[in-house]
Order: C-alpha cells, then structure tokens, then sequence
C-alpha cells in the first residue's frame, strides 16, 4: 500500500504554482521559452510518453536554476529540462557550439600564441568572421587569454607549497589557467598567508558546465569521471574559486551527468566558505592593511545563490574595516557562460542583464565583487565597471606579514 | 432539425456513437440522443485498453475472437485514437505458471498472437514490471482513447447527415399499437419536450438501457457492476501490463495517453447508484496493493485521481434466475423476443467490440428495411485516422500543436494555429487555445467537462487548478455567452473535487489544498 501518494519521480511533486516561472529570467524577455514550469515537469510527462514531445526551445534555459531555488515543492526543475537537453537536444551551430565548450583545448591552443591571438580576437574583421561563419556575437569581446598559463606558473612557484604544514587542493578552473592565472595567484598567495600550501590534482579537466550546456554530454561525463577520481586521491578538501565550476562538480555531476560524486561532494568547497567556516572556527585570522580602501558592489552570481553561499563571500568581505560593499537585490546577469556569446542570444542575454547593470550603474562603485567569472565578463562588457573575485580582494586587502604571523603555529 | 428520421439512436456511448456512424453512413436518416455528453458513461469510464481478447481467451472464445477482429480493424480506421503499446501477461511468483500454458493455447484457438517469452526478455520490453515475474507472455493489446473515439464516431455520424442531440432525456415511447414509432424527449437543462418519429429506435444506453427497456415496456434484466480504476500522474510503464490467471481485481495496467491507469475491482451495485459512482477507500487499497504486484514503481508514484464505471451485464434470457450473466454482445430484437415492434436493443459487449455491435445493429435495422447497403465501417477510418495524416507533425510545431496531434490525429489541420491561438490553457496537457475552439464548434462542446472529454483540459496533475478560469473564459466566448463562465467554473471544479477526493493524501492533498485555497469561493 502507498504510504504517502508522494511520487519518487521528481516531475510529480509539481504542484504547478508557476513561481518557477515567475522567477525564470527568459521566460521574462523571451516570448520563444515556455518557461521552466513548461519546459520541465509539464514537458516531461509527455517527453515520457514519447520524446517526439522535446521542444527545441529548451535551448533557451540559462541554467541559472533560479527555479530551483523558488520551487516550493523541491522539484529540480532546470535538471529535468538539462537532462532532457541532452538527451534529446542538437547544437543549433555545431562547429561553434563545440568551439565553445572545449574551453580545454580551444585554452591549451591559444596561450602560446596568445600574444598574437588577443589583438587578433579584438579586431573588427574577426569579430565580423566570427559572427558570419560560426554565430558568434560580434559585439561581445572574448576574455583576453593569458601569455602563460596559470599551472606553468605554478609549476615554478608549487617546490615553496611544501613548506606549509597543512595544505588543500586547488580546482583552478579553465578561466584561471587560460585568461585570468592573477586570481589563482591572489588564491595561493592568501592560503599561504593563513598557513596553507597549496597543491594541484593530479589531472583536471574543465568541469564540464559548457559541455553540459552545448549538449556535448559523454564528453562532459568523459571529463567529470578524471576530476572525480584526481579529487578522490587528493588528501585534503578541494577549494575553488568559481562558483559555477564548485555548483557543477558539486550537483550536476550527480543530477545531470547521473554520476555518483557522493564521496567527494562535500570536498569540493569554494574558497570563501572555507575560509568563512575557518575563521569562525577559530583556525584562521585575518589581518587588514589599515590604508585599503574601496567602494564596491557584491553581485550573486545564479550559481551562488542555489547553493545558497553567497552569505560565506559577503560575510567574509564584511570583515575588510576599508570595503564600503553594498550588496545588490540578486538578478541573474543574462550570459549564462556561452549562452550568451551565441549571436542569436546576444539580445536576450543584454535585456536580461538590464537590472543588474542599472543597479550597479546606479550604485556607482570602484569595482564589482562575484564569485563567477561569466557573470564578470558580462557585467565589465556592459558596465565598464571592474568586477573582481572576492579572493582577488581579499588577496589584496590583507597585511600579508601580519597574517602569516597570526596563522603561523 | 428534422423530427422524422429512420433511426433514433439512445445513448451516446461507444456503441451507439458507433451505430450513429453505420447507420448514417448507409444513408439512413439517424438521430442519436444522449442525456448527458456523449461518452459519459461506461464508454468514457474504462481503462481505454484496446482487448486483444487474450484476457477472454480462457472462458469466452467467443469473445476473444471478436476482440482481436476488432482490434485489427481498430487500428486502422481509428488509428488517431489507438496507440500501439502491445501488452504482456506477466505471471507473478504466487501465480500458477501451468495457467500460462493453457493462456497461450486458448489465445492461438482464438487467433490471438499470444507468444510466451523469456521473462528476461519482458524485462527488457518494459523495465518497469515486477522483476520477479516467472513467466510472460507477449499480446497484441493496446490503448485506446474512448473518449477520442467516441468523439470521432459522431463526428463523422454528423459528416454523414446524422444529427446529434445532447442534454436530452427520453421520458417516454411513442407507440402505435405493439410498434414504437417515436420517443419524447426533455431538454435537460430546460424542460423543453419534443416528439421526434423514427422506423426504428435503438437502446444503446448502456447500464441506463434496462431503464429505457421498461420505458418501452419491455424487461431486460441487467446487473450492474462497478469498476473502479486509478489514474497515476504520467506513464508507470509503456505497454498493457496483464496478470497472466483468472481474471481478478486490479491485474490490468494500461499507458493512456501521458498517465498510467490500474483497474478494476468488480462489485455488484443497485441502479440508484449508477449515476454517482464513488470510489471507496477499499476499493483504492485493493487497486493500490495489486497494482504495485504488477509494477512496483506504483507504490512511489503519484495517484492523481479515481473514478469508477459501470458494466452493463445483461442476465442470460435462457437462464429463468436471472444470476447467469451472457457473455459477449447482446443483441436483442424486440419484436421477436416481446412483440415490439420498431425497437432494438444492443448492450452487453465491451468498448473493443463497439463497431462490431454497431455493425450487427445497423445490419439488422437495413434488413427489416429491405435496405441492401454493405458496413463501411470496418473500411473508411474515421476523421483524423486517414492515413496520410501520419505525414503531418512538423519539426516546427510547438508542444501544444504536438499535442493536438496527438489527440486528434488529422483534425489538426483544421485548428488555426494564427498567433494568438497557439497559447496554451491547459499547461499541464497543452491544450491551446485554438484546440478549444477548434472543440468547441466541431465537437459539440457546451460545458467544461465536455471540453475535458474531447482535449483533455484539466486531466493533468493539476486537475484544472491553474487552468480552470481561462478555460472557463475561452469557452464561454466560443459558446457565445461570456456569462456563463462562473458557473462553468463551478461546476467543472466540483466535478474535478470528486476524482480526487478518493486519492486526496500525500502530494495530491498539497495540490488539493493549494486548488481548495485558491476556488474557496467558486467551488463551495
């Protein structure tokens, strides 16, 4: 006998209020989208009788998962419509859509020839190639790549890790190593002032978030299985310093992937609530240089908040005595990592964005602090404003000496 | 309208929507007057399961013969309304696997393609049966949408000059002598009353049939016997699933359209109770417990609604108690047994076999009118079966035209899918707007519940609390009377209310009281 009348099949705990929806970012700018409630739970009862019911429009979910933060009855509304992606969904533009997702090796092949490829990515006449034949927006700009990657960087600096008597792992993320390797060093430069030395993986691949969404998903579960087992191996927990890189291996790993990532779950942290659970515990302390001064905004990227960290970043950036930090109302930024650099997205992605960047504008910081460096490319695309990692603030903001002495046992 | 026909049709079920059909489509003129809407009896209260007849194979050859006669025709003329699953009798380890053997004899006896497989195999054909079984056996079962088909039936009686009447009651027989030569109706709603004259009148009323008998003044003895059934949130499994033993309660489960349904139980009941069947609590333990034998997933899946049918056995003439039951279609020519003249009766049979009674009918009205004219039924498909219409869907079309499709095969393409139109009410079944009007003035739509038969409107796991209001709206400005839509409301919700009732616990009691917290007002 039934005991509940409460189905196990995830759809039926739909009780079809449509917060989702009111919550969904394209279903507000994009007639197109049948919103999340539609494309989900409502879709998959009739995807179940036959797959010919699959909409092409779920190509529109930004996969922010806002609908699953609202959803009152627990429902993971945008894993059913990411499954079914998969599953069922074909690249509009495959040869771009598979450009965009190997951000492994479009990365490995552009660093050595970096200094040649970003003045190349930013002239007018690659832009208008890159729109006309692969559907890549013309008015975006690509993330600048680095003239060195951030693991040969680290290559020289890791023999010094090993002086620290404790230490953690650090997932760096494809954007560290391929565009950005300042913010891996701001990480290893605060983990060695609290006391810690820092180690790679043994192997890491990208984490798969824009595989998932471009609908490339054996490959995405190719690469999820070798960071599962590097992370498995590795001894200590596993600090990140993107959000949606921590959200992926975290939930979508099991939810959309259908791996089992329980044992190594809970060891996949970002570093801000690591950090913040340290300091509360009393093992870590932070000291301040007294001259640091900035008037910044913090803005929760989609991921932060379904995990529902936010708090430990804007806790912990609370501590710096010189930070005047707002903390704006949470808007979803519109880019959703590749989503928006599609040409036919473009629109979509800077109509979505629009609140955000009026409440920036109009709060009119020196710089903006997210936990995501998607959220980040967008916000500087259409803000002109800096948009920093909280680690890169924190990084800077501490009295490095002073630090080292009090974490020093 | 006319009020001379050469046939009036009672009941707008299965049976006598298909005889509306056979009749018109000879060229007689034919009137069907149904009380309600047509398929609101056991027509449109059944499991939808297209019999291959393997379930009678063992006691009723008779039957079971007619079954897949039937089932073959069926999935060609009403190829719109039947969906392909094919079934299995699965054999649980409590069951007598020597049944098996003598099932599948009787079944080829009965021309029945009835192979026994690996149960491996089964399991691999539908992951979802209990993985226990000991032994299976593969039966060209299939779903069938009565409500669809029933739809289509008169649709296309209407396409051949027929005309259709509901809301109408018969309240008494016209009679010249020992002939019927006519009924007086009542409008339901109004009390209007009106002659209408006919050769000959035919008793398709169902279980309501040995009420409308002694109106004719003539006595059929019938038993009525309730079947409740459960309708789960989506599809549990894809094929027919049987249990392979004498059949019992609660050991079919059949994918109908996007939900699964368990039935039945089998339980006499008096005849006061058949216009208001209630499903009780016993009934959901028996349907529960069974049904998770056949599929365990049963257990952890949302129960969304249950509703309950009546069979209309009819007792055996020959047999002077009354207590033995006569299998199969009863087909009875007043005239002969009673000396009455100009009155029919056709009853007992199942929903598989509905054309067949129509067909044997409508053979038998031509005959005593000297009428030459071959049955085309089991040749011409009915509206939106054609064929061709298997060429539409079109990688562009939206879900709710994918759906539309899929109710109402090549009617589609009378829907006018203009831009406005394609917003769908019901979210739930994606019923659009221009499918509702598309129902609304092809398939004699006046109430909600009507709307529900022929879309699928307000089926879903919701149960209409979210789609109730606009499809209230829609409908009253098709129908033309924008002020009816509250009571629409109303009456649609109370309907709803009864179905879930039965079910209300766990999750459907959260979606219960979030609908209940929405109507207060509308559905006290």
């Amino acid at each position: 006998m039934q005991e509940t009348n409460i189905s196990a099949a995830n759809l039926e705990c739909c009780l079809k209020c449509n917060l989702c929806t009111e919550v969904c970012p394209m279903y507000a700018v994009n007639p197109q989208y049948p919103g999340p409630k539609q494309a989900g739970p409502d879709g998959e009862r009739y995807r179940i009788k036959d797959p010919e019911f699959f909409d092409s429009a779920l190509k529109y979910c930004l996969n922010c998962k806002r609908c699953e933060v609202v959803c009152p009855s627990g429902v993971r509304v945008a894993d059913i419509i990411a499954v079914n992606r998969l599953k069922y969904g074909k690249p509009s533009h495959p040869v771009r859509d598979k450009m965009l997702a190997s951000t492994d090796f479009v990365g490995s092949m552009t660093v050595p020839v970096a200094g040649l490829a970003n003045p190349m990515l930013g002239l007018g006449i690659t832009k208008s190639v890159m729109d006309g034949v692969l559907g890549i927006s013309e008015k975006r700009t690509f993330p600048k790549y680095a003239t060195k990657k951030f693991v040969t960087w680290f290559k020289h600096h890791a023999p010094d890790q090993t002086q620290y008597s404790k230490q953690v792992h650090y997932f760096h993320g494809c954007y560290v190593n391929y565009n950005y390797p300042q913010l891996g060093k701001d990480f290893v430069k605060l983990m060695n002032a609290v006391g810690y030395g820092v180690k790679l993986l043994e192997k890491e691949k990208c984490c798969g978030v824009a595989l998932i969404a471009n609908g490339f998903g054996d490959q995405a579960k190719k690469q999820a299985q070798v960071n599962l087992d590097s992370i498995n191996k590795a001894g200590t927990e596993v600090l990140t310093t993107s959000s949606t890189c921590t959200f992926t291996m975290r939930d979508e790993y099991a939810h959309v992937l259908g791996l089992d990532n329980a044992k190594q779950r809970d060891k996949i942290l970002l570093t801000t609530k690591w950090l913040f659970d340290k300091i509360e515990a009393g093992e870590i302390k932070l000291a301040f240089k007294p001259d640091f001064k900035l008037k910044a905004v913090y803005h929760t990227a989609c991921h932060m908040q379904k995990m529902g960290w936010q708090q430990y970043s804007i806790q912990l950036l609370k501590l710096i005595p010189g930070l005047d930090l707002t903390v704006l109302d949470q808007h979803c930024c519109g880019i959703s990592g590749t989503f928006g650099f599609k040409k036919e997205n473009y629109e979509f992605s800077k109509e979505i964005g629009a609140i955000l960047f009026d409440d920036i504008k109009a709060a009119n910081p020196e710089a903006v602090i997210t936990d995501c460096e998607t959220c980040k490319w967008q916000i500087e695309a259409f803000t002109n404003i800096q948009t920093l990692n909280p680690i890169s603030i924190l990084a800077e903001a501490i009295d490095y000496e002073k630090t080292q002495q009090l974490n020093a046992n | 309208m006319r009020t001379e026909y050469d046939v009036i049709i009672i009941g707008g079920g299965a049976t006598g929507a298909g005889t509306a059909r056979d009749c018109a489509m000879r060229g007689l003129k034919t009137l069907l007057v149904e009380r309600a809407d047509i398929a609101d009896g056991a027509s449109g209260r059944n499991h939808g399961l297209l019999h291959s007849g393997a379930r009678y194979a063992v006691n009723d050859r008779e039957s079971a013969a007619e079954c897949i006669g039937e089932n073959l025709i069926l999935r060609r003329i009403a190829a719109a309304c039947v969906e392909e699953t094919e079934g299995l009798f699965i054999t649980l380890p409590e069951d007598d696997l020597e049944y098996q053997a003598k099932f599948v004899e009787c079944c080829k006896a009965a021309g029945i393609k009835a192979e026994a497989i690996d149960p491996k195999l089964a399991l691999k054909l539908e992951p979802e049966i209990n993985p226990e079984i000991i032994g299976a056996v593969k039966v060209p079962d299939a779903s069938v949408d009565p409500f669809r088909l029933v739809a289509a039936n008169v649709l296309d009686a209407k396409l051949h000059g027929a005309d259709i009447l509901t809301g109408w009651e018969v309240v008494e027989f016209i009679k010249e002598m020992v002939t019927i030569t006519g009924v007086r109706i009542r409008n339901v709603k109004t009390g209007e009353t009106k002659a209408i004259r006919a050769h000959y009148t035919v008793n398709a009323a169902g279980i309501w049939g040995a009420h409308i008998a002694e109106l004719a003044g003539v006595h059929i003895g019938m038993l009525p016997s309730k079947g409740a059934l459960l309708v789960f949130g989506h599809r549990a499994a894809k094929m027919v699933i049987n249990r392979c033993r004498k059949p019992a309660n609660a050991d079919i489960l059949v994918p109908g359209d996007v939900v699964s349904v368990i039935g039945t139980t089998s339980d006499k009941v008096p005849f006061e109770e058949c216009d208001d069947m209630k499903v009780t609590r016993r009934e959901v333990e028996i349907l529960l417990t069974e049904g998770c034998k056949l599929v365990p997933s049963l257990a952890t899946t949302r129960i969304i609604r249950a509703y309950a049918g009546v069979r209309p056995l009819v007792a055996d003439d020959s047999d002077p108690s009354g207590r033995n039951v006569s299998r199969g279609i009863v087909l009875l020519d007043h005239s002969k047994r009673d000396g009455i003249r100009g009155f029919i009766s056709i009853t007992g049979g199942k929903l598989t076999t509905y054309r067949l009674m129509a067909e044997m009918t409508t053979d038998l009205i031509c005959k005593k009118l000297g009428l030459e004219k071959p049955c085309e039924t089991a040749i011409k498909p009915l509206p939106g079966s054609e064929p061709e219409a298997a060429n539409l869907p079109h990688k562009t079309w939206t879900v709710g035209q994918k759906a539309a499709f899929n109710r109402h095969g090549g009617c589609v393409t009378q829907m006018d899918f203009a831009q406005n139109n394609t917003e769908e009410i019901c979210e739930c079944e994606h019923v659009t707007r221009a499918e509702i009007a598309y129902a609304v003035h092809n398939l004699g739509v006046k109430t909600l519940d009507d709307l529900r038969r022929r879309t699928r409107v307000g089926m879903g796991t919701c149960q209409s609390s979210f789609c109730v209001l606009k499809a209230a709206k829609v409908l009253a400005e098709e129908l033309g009377t924008p002020d009816a839509a509250q009571q629409l409301v109303r009456d649609f919700l109370r309907e709803r209310w009864k179905g879930i009732k039965p079910v209300c616990w766990g999750d459907q009691m959260r979606e219960a009281e979030h609908m209940r917290n929405l109507y207060k007002e509308a559905a006290k």
